[in-house]
This record gives C-alpha cells, sequence and structure tokens, in this order.
C-alpha cells in the first residue's frame, strides 16, 4: 500500500507530505469550486431567448433537434382501452375569451406560399375519413389522462385541403383571436395520431374544451393540443408560440 | 510509525465533486417542475402522514410558479449528470476500482453487523477492504439508483418515442412516481453519507479531497489481506 508513495521516514516527514498535498489538493478543489459558482452565476445570467437565459434555450432546442433525429411515425403514443377514458380538467382558457358562435365559425387555411386562402366548416373537415383513438394527454405540468378522441388526421386534411403545404417545414395554429397560437414542426403534425378533433369521449367538444375543432396531439405536451382552431397555416420559418415564449420548450415533444 | 498511502484515485474523487453540484441542481430543477402537480403523499385513505411537499417548505425555498425554469434547467444539466455518471461507471469498470465496490457474497452479512457496531450495539467491526459492506451496498446501489433515474426519466421525457421503457415501467404516471421515488432515495443516500462523513472524522474526509489515506503503525489486516495469509 505505502509502497505507491514516496516514503518519508519519519513521523514528521510524513506529516509534511501529508499537509503538502492536502493544501494543494484543497487548493485546486476551492478554485474548481469558484469556477463552477461562476459558471452557474454566468449562466443564470445570460439575456433571457424568449424567458429563459439563451444557453439554456440553446439546448432546449438542440435536444428537440436530437429528438426530431430519432422521431419516426411508426413510433406511436400508447392507446389504452376506451373504458379507462376520463374526462380531462379544464385548463387553460387564453385564447377561448369572447362572444364566440360556432355556428358561425369558419377555419381559416392558408393553402400555400402565394397566400392562398381556404375557409373551411366543419363539415368539410368531417368529410375526412374520421379516425377514434384513445391515448393519454400528458400536461406540462405533470398530470396526464386517458380520453378518448374523434376527428380527421392532420395529414388527411392537409392532402385535401392544403396539398401544396405537405412539403413545409412549420405548422401554425392560432385561435380565431388570436391570443393563443402553436407551432408544430412538420414531422409531428404529420405523425398519424395528430388530429383535427371534434368529438372527446363521445360527445361533441365543449366549448371549454375547443369546440368545434381543437387540436390533439399525443406526441406533444398538452400546450400543444390548440383548442377552438382559427387559423392554420404552413410557415417557411419557425412560428412563435404561445408557452414557448414564456420560458417553456418550443418543441415540447414526447 | 506513520504512512501514507494512496487511498482514492485522482478521477474518482473529481467524479464525485463533480456529481455533488450536478445532483443537486437536478434535484433542485426537479422540485421547481414538481410543484406544478405535487401529488405524492405517505398516508391512505383521508390520512396524510407526510405530504410532498407542505406549501411551508415550497415558500421557504421560492419554488411556486418556477416550472418552465425548471425544465430549461433538467434538460440542460441532464446531459452532464449523465456524462458525468457513465465516466465514472466506465472508469470503475476498466480501471479495476469496481473490485473495491461491488458488494461480495459477505458483504450483506458485514452491513448488518457494520450497522450494528455503529449503533454500539456490537464490540468490533468486521474485517474490510477499503469500504465495509454496508458501503458497498450503499455505493452500488446508489448507481444502479442513477441508471433508475436515467430511465425513469427518459420514460418520462418521450413517452412516445420510447413506449416500450414507458409502458414497462408501468406507464407515464407511474415512471413518473419512480423518477420521484428515486429522487427521494438520493436525499436519504445523502443524509446518511454525510452523517457517515462526519463521524469518520477529518482523515476520512480529507482522502476523499487529497486522495491520500494516512495510517499508523504496519499495513493494517483487511478481509483481503487476511485472505492472503
Amino acid at each position: 500500500m505505502a509502497d505507491s508513495t514516496s516514503s518519508p521516514s519519519t513521523d514528521e516527514a510524513v506529516q509534511r507530505e501529508l499537509q503538502r498535498r492536502s493544501r494543494r489538493a484543497f487548493l485546486v478543489g476551492g478554485v474548481a469550486a469558484l469556477a463552477g459558482l461562476g459558471g452557474w452565476r454566468w449562466l443564470v445570467t445570460r439575456p433571457a431567448a424568449n424567458g429563459t437565459p439563451w444557453p439554456l434555450r440553446g439546448i432546449l432546442n438542440a435536444n428537440g433537434q436530437l429528438a426530431s433525429e430519432y422521431f419516426s411515425n411508426a413510433h406511436l403514443a400508447p392507446v389504452f382501452p376506451r373504458s379507462q377514458a376520463q374526462e380531462p380538467r379544464y385548463n387553460g382558457k387564453v385564447g377561448l375569451g369572447g362572444n364566440f358562435d360556432p355556428a358561425a365559425w369558419r377555419l381559416r387555411v392558408q393553402t400555400d406560399s402565394a397566400g392562398g386562402i381556404r375557409a373551411l366548416t366543419l363539415a368539410d373537415i368531417q368529410a375526412l375519413p374520421r379516425v377514434e383513438m384513445t391515448t393519454e394527454l400528458k400536461c406540462i405540468e405533470g398530470w396526464s389522462v386517458v380520453v378518448h378522441w374523434a376527428g380527421a388526421r392532420f395529414a388527411d386534411f392537409v392532402a385535401r385541403y392544403a396539398p401544396a403545404a405537405a412539403e413545409a417545414p412549420y405548422t401554425y395554429l392560432t385561435t380565431p383571436d388570436q391570443q393563443y397560437y402553436v407551432g408544430l414542426d412538420r414531422q409531428s403534425a404529420l405523425h398519424p395520431q395528430t388530429l383535427l378533433c371534434y368529438e372527446m369521449n363521445g360527445q361533441p367538444l365543449t366549448l371549454q374544451h375547443g369546440a368545434p375543432l381543437r387540436l390533439v396531439a399525443p406526441v406533444k405536451y398538452g400546450i400543444k393540443y390548440l383548442k377552438r382552431i382559427g387559423s392554420i397555416s404552413f410557415p417557411t420559418q419557425r412560428p412563435p408560440d404561445y408557452w414557448a415564449q414564456r420560458g417553456y420548450d418550443w418543441y415540447a415533444g414526447h | 510509525m506513520k504512512q501514507l498511502y494512496e487511498k482514492h484515485p485522482l478521477a474518482i474523487r473529481w467524479f464525485h465533486w463533480v456529481n455533488f453540484p450536478l445532483l443537486t441542481l437536478m434535484i433542485w430543477s426537479g422540485l421547481l417542475i414538481y410543484w406544478a402537480n405535487d401529488v405524492y403523499r405517505i398516508g391512505w385513505g383521508d390520512t396524510t402522514l407526510l405530504k410532498f411537499f407542505p406549501k411551508s417548505f415550497y415558500q421557504a425555498l421560492h419554488v411556486p410558479f418556477r416550472l418552465a425554469e425548471g425544465m430549461a434547467l433538467h434538460f440542460f444539466f441532464m446531459w452532464l449528470f449523465a456524462i458525468n455518471g457513465v465516466l465514472y461507471v466506465l472508469y470503475t469498470a476498466i480501471l479495476g476500482e469496481w473490485r473495491h465496490l461491488l458488494p461480495s457474497r459477505h458483504s450483506l452479512r458485514d452491513a448488518v453487523y457494520v450497522t450494528l457496531y455503529d449503533l454500539g450495539l456490537r464490540k468490533t467491526a468486521p474485517l474490510q477492504g477499503k469500504y465495509n459492506g454496508a458501503q458497498k451496498i450503499a455505493y452500488t446501489l446508489v448507481i444502479i439508483m442513477g441508471v433508475g433515474s436515467l430511465l425513469t426519466g427518459i420514460a418520462i421525457y418521450k413517452p412516445t418515442q420510447f413506449a416500450g421503457l414507458t409502458t414497462a415501467l408501468g406507464g407515464y404516471a407511474w415512471a413518473r412516481a419512480e423518477h420521484f421515488i428515486l429522487t427521494i432515495g438520493y436525499v436519504v443516500f445523502f443524509v446518511i453519507h454525510v452523517a457517515q462523513v462526519v463521524r469518520a472524522g477529518w482523515n476520512n474526509f480529507r482522502s476523499m479531497i487529497a486522495g491520500v489515506g494516512v495510517i499508523n503503525g504496519p499495513t493494517p489486516v483487511t478481509r483481503e489481506t487476511a485472505k492472503a495469509e
């Protein structure tokens, strides 16, 4: 054991050697601790990019980039027996204010980059193949609830009503009053479980839950499930996102 | 006569002391996240023995309404925490340090004896190598817990892309609970660990910083050397 150290001959010499090594180690440790603290101060005092210090924002974006590398349409969110479906809590009312008349509602779709606009009715959406699924809604707050949804695949909607936008890198959805808005990457928007939803647990959507049409995207947190969709467009640049501007991850994907 | 010996390799000391602030930050940012849905408790029916966590606890630490900040920190430091942990495991595996750390067939019995000895219920401590049986079990268990935190963390971070993992862990809500329980485990580990370090005294603590240990007289008898005789 002792042969790995130069073996001083007396207790005093041993003590001196011990003190020398301790001093050096505590000095290095102290400097390292200060460097760590300095690094932390530096990190949390960086100017904010959308509500979070820019290095943290950079890593959030890089994590999203990495996630989209292994994202696959073959990876499906687990589905559950319909009997497990429950009523989700009413969470988030931004964009649901004002006097809203579902009967007069039209979905405004920007069908191409030239700015062509198409106004669709709920019947137009319901004319698309109907899809039902029971998936778990995961709120970014940490709770989750199994819900039965019915609607049209977003991919089918694009193919029918906005085929020119099928290759667009982003999708942008807003409420009619544009108070709430959500950005999606192309892969997530076209995922087979991403729905334009008009029924929840066998009933037409209530106003609280986004009547007449809401987004359901099990590959994302609930913050992306925009209620009362007013307009859909397909920008070439990454669009803003309500919660991403308030410090959350833009990608927010599962 | 006093002698010095090399006790803790430099790399191990760095892994240990780098891990300490990283794990602290992971727990802190995890707490900021957990606050937004703080549903766990110890109790049954309407009886709650311990709520995670009382309002006063959150307020004392200024936890409320910092979910976004917590997530940004958590998904930043997770990389450093994971990389440091993987390097530690690789180091111990490749350079043989695992021989001191992995429990042997004696460890469980030794751990019981050591615990009794520490509590003053037994006169002698069992022979030991670098670490006693209780330490071997604790230091190995905490690494397994680290692996568990990574797996349960991935399961709740990407529950669709890694749906198989999430389902294997009992589903999304269970994986989140397991992630939380492991975190409580680290806090328990920390309390016992610090108490034992205080008990063991200055020489022991210094060896985790300077790497060098000091002994009086000839090389002490350990389980390893006793076996060799």
